[in-house]
């Protein structure tokens, strides 16, 4: 007895959707997640490698069936069927990819705004303000001194959104050819390695001297152009500790595949030590008696 | 009926006749398309050497084959070849000029002259461009897509040279665009719709839009980047108070349009090739021509998602991802309906077939993670990095490259006269899969995992899988050899075709082959039905040749 086409066809549906949560799930092309936002991130890529291995896999093999069950015997001269056209079959197939594609879209919106990719999209202004409601833990606070009417362009900012966000720690970053400048504007350090306390959100606040770079830590999953005369903002919570490469990914020159730097990320106290090691002698602490190490 | 025949028209013509026509300022369709495949694919020859070298110095994690400059130069010529004398004069100069008037049922183009200038225009500027190495001191080291500010430090001289190749290139592509829109527009045969063309003819009307719209905003920015260069202006550079993201949005309002100046007569040609081989009627006809119009507006608004990390507000972002994504609803149509048009055929499996399929196969796979690029979140992490790079080569390599080998094995017979050689072909084709799969689907892991594109040495960690790309790259280009070999031998001595081996209803095999010089003795042909293929249901089959046997009207 035939089996319907319909059932066979909603039974290959079934098969192809669980391969493709399948894939999805199992198959890990990533590397390990190290900020808040990564987890996020790995949910879409999942949602979108399953949809893409149903699509593939779909089409491929409807292609390789169609190729071996049509192909052309020997001897035989004759022509297919003369079907020009299915209005149905059209907007099926119309509709169906619009479905999904604008399925993908508005899904990838909420991630970009659990990301805090959208927070200037709702506030113009705080991207700005943002840059002023700093604060350290450590003494000696001074607030950046930016000048209100600064415009500062694209970047993800994610926790001034929040409300209840603990404190953030600023980080200016300088990228020349071919290193990245770390500057922790409160205690004055300066380093070449970018240091973070884990689960304390970090706001890098980027300036080409040059030619345009890229910041990027694709275990944080996150990347930003570093723009000679256009700041960026980047604001990241770290959230395993470890260090992790941070690569150019913008071509500035020779050198730009050497163009590397480490994020470490700290145990709250082992940054604080590394503060304390790090934070340049002042005249205070020089009369008080206390030996710091400065890396000046 | 009376008619002329050319050489009443123009007794002595002044231009070389035999093999050497091939090197003079043709006005003839024909040779200027001949003109246009064999000029790029002695480009294409050396693009693919450059891209040894790239996939040479990645084979180890040091940077230790080329020295830095040097291998910036590379990746540079690579793209800028590849896409400006390769990939665009092929698809849309040597097919387009070869079929275009054939399709509409005209002795040439609408302006021949222009016609031959455009093609001329290219030799020159691919020269110019490639001598900027020797001549010049340095060839541009910015990338195909010279961003300020790297392209205002790097050497001058080298730059300088670029933008004027690159201009005269663009200047090539408008002449050609306008012909395209002229003639199909205006020099149909009295009689054919334009709803009875092939497919092609859309595809290449659309694209030309395109080129039409999108080329002269590419001259402009270049030419304010010479400014800069030259002339010491600001435009582009900050410390003038020029902006460098305006660059990035005014390159990609022409560069990511490129993308389909390079697909969409792709898909024409595959629209053409199809048909014949499965012997079906090209399935959805008129959705497939509303998808073409629907990709040339969509192309033309989606540019800002290769500036997802640079300074673009939010706004933009949302906008361009929804755009982006959009795109692949036309474009999916056109797979559905090349997927329906072989559903229920006769499919002769041969190589124009086969590298058609393989051009399905890759460019599903290019599409699907071209949907997850354009999703902004996606996009932040593996922007600028090896799965871009795999992204792009299996849409404009998996894509229009392979649809160049199928349309070269489907109308190699037309051109000469002679069949390829189908075991050499199929050679041909496995190669080229294999080594291209091989060499392009590792870069997807790559880029993920912390690779970033244009770097000479990279992270220990990912040696293995770039060495496995290494072995694809080899294996691409020992490919060459069997379609090298097979050209060559085919043309001195390979099998007579006959005027119309595939039987096909297009109007290009209504005639001899190769063509007379006016394409037709006597009146050209109307061709209302060009995809009239298969049999009406409900007959009985006999011994027919075809469904209509049109192409066999008024032959001995």
């Amino acid at each position: 007895m035939a089996v319907p086409t319909a059932l066979i066809t909603l039974l290959i549906g079934m098969v192809l959707t669980l391969a493709g949560l399948w894939v999805g799930h199992n198959v890990n092309l990533l590397p390990v997640d190290a900020s808040s936002n990564a987890p996020v991130y790995d949910a879409l890529f999942e949602v979108l490698f399953s949809i893409g291995t149903v699509l593939f896999l779909g089409i491929v093999g409807l292609l390789i069936y169609s190729l071996v069950r049509f192909r052309r015997r020997a001897g035989d001269l004759g022509d297919g069927a003369a079907i020009e056209g299915n209005l149905p079959l059209e907007i099926v197939w119309t509709a169906i990819p619009a479905v999904v594609v604008l399925f993908v879209g508005i899904y990838s919106y909420d991630i970009y705004e659990r990301m805090g990719g959208m927070a200037s999209f709702h506030d113009h202004s705080a991207m700005q303000v943002a840059t002023q409601q700093v604060a350290y833990q450590s003494a000696s606070v001074e607030a950046t001194q930016d000048p209100p009417a600064e415009r500062i362009w694209g970047g993800i900012g994610r926790s001034t959104q929040d409300g209840v966000s603990p404190v953030v720690l600023p980080v200016d970053v300088t990228a020349m050819q071919f290193a990245f400048i770390f500057h922790y504007p409160g205690p004055g350090i300066t380093a070449g390695e970018l240091h973070v306390p884990l689960g304390q959100p970090v706001r890098l606040r980027m300036e080409a001297k040059d030619v345009i770079h890229a910041f990027w830590v694709p275990q944080f999953r996150l990347k930003q152009d570093v723009i000679p005369g256009q700041p960026t903002l980047l604001t990241f919570t770290p959230t395993r500790a470890g260090s992790y490469p941070i690569v150019c990914a913008e071509l500035c020159g020779p050198y730009h595949g050497g163009m590397r730097s480490t994020v470490v990320v700290h145990e709250p106290e082992a940054f604080d030590d590394w503060l304390k090691s790090n934070t340049p002698a002042t005249l205070a602490s020089a009369s008080g008696g206390i030996s710091t190490k400065s890396i000046s | 009926m009376t008619a002329f025949t050319p050489a009443e028209l123009e007794p002595r013509s002044l231009q070389p006749q035999g093999w050497l026509k091939y090197f003079s300022f043709s006005l003839d369709h024909k040779v200027i398309g001949l003109q246009y495949l064999v000029c790029g694919f002695a480009f294409y020859l050396i693009g693919g050497a450059l891209a040894g070298v790239i996939r040479t110095e990645l084979a180890s994690p040091m940077s230790d084959f080329v020295s830095r400059d040097t291998y910036n130069e590379v990746l540079t010529l690579h793209g800028t070849i590849m896409i400006f004398l390769w990939i665009v004069p092929v698809v849309n100069g040597a097919f387009g000029n070869y079929l275009i008037p054939f399709y509409v049922g005209a002795r040439d183009m609408a302006f021949p002259r222009l016609n031959a200038v455009a093609f001329w225009l290219i030799p020159p500027a691919g020269i110019l461009l490639i001598s900027s190495y020797f001549l010049a001191g340095a060839a541009s080291q910015s990338g195909w897509t010279a961003y300020p500010p790297l392209s205002l430090t790097t050497p001058a001289a080298g730059q300088i040279v670029w933008i004027l190749s690159v201009l005269l290139l663009g200047g090539s592509s408008i002449f050609g665009g306008i012909n395209f829109i002229a003639t199909v527009l205006k020099l149909r045969r009295p009689g054919l719709k334009l709803m009875q063309l092939p497919m092609f003819c859309w595809a290449m009307l659309g694209t030309s839009i395109l080129v039409v719209l999108a080329t002269p905003v590419l001259a402009g920015t270049l030419i304010l980047l010479s400014f800069d260069i030259i002339a010491h202006t600001g435009f582009f550079n900050p410390q003038l108070g020029g902006n460098v993201v305006v660059y990035q949005h005014l390159f990609w309002f022409y560069s990511h349009p490129a993308v389909y100046i390079m697909v969409l007569p792709a898909f024409g040609l595959v629209s053409e090739i199809l048909p014949v081989h499965a012997r079906k009627p090209l399935f959805g006809y008129t959705t497939m021509v509303y998808s073409i119009m629907a990709i040339v507006v969509l192309g033309l608004i989606v540019w800002a998602h290769h500036m997802f990390t640079s300074g673009t507000p939010p706004w933009m972002r949302l906008f361009f991802t929804i755009a982006t994504s959009f795109i692949a609803v036309p474009t999916g149509i056109k797979f559905f309906n090349w997927l329906a048009t072989l559903w229920g055929g006769k499919i002769a499996l041969n190589s124009a077939v086969l590298f058609s399929c393989a051009f399905i196969f890759n460019f599903v796979f290019g599409g699907i993670t071209g949907v997850a690029l354009a999703q902004v979140p996606f996009d932040i992490h593996v922007h600028d990095t090896y799965f871009v790079v795999g992204h792009f080569h299996y849409i404009v390599y998996g894509g229009s490259v392979f649809v160049i080998f199928a349309s070269l094995y489907h109308w190699y017979p037309k051109f000469t006269g002679r069949l390829l050689n189908e075991d050499l072909g199929r050679l041909h084709f496995v190669l080229t899969f294999i080594g291209f799969n091989l060499c392009f689907a590792p870069q997807h892991w790559l880029g993920l995992n912390g690779m970033p594109r244009r770097v000479a040495e990279y992270d220990p960690a990912f040696t293995t899988w770039n060495q496995v790309s290494s072995v694809g790259a080899l294996l691409m280009a020992v490919s060459t050899l069997p379609l090298l070999i097979n050209v060559v031998l085919t043309a001195m001595r390979g099998q007579h075709a006959g005027d119309n081996p595939w039987n096909a209803l297009t109007p290009e095999w209504l005639t001899s082959s190769p063509p007379p010089v006016e394409n037709w003795i006597g009146e050209a042909p109307l061709v209302t039905e060009p995809y009239g293929y298969g049999e009406a249901p409900g007959t009985v089959e006999v011994n027919r040749l075809s469904g209509k046997d049109l192409w066999a009207q008024g032959k001995p």
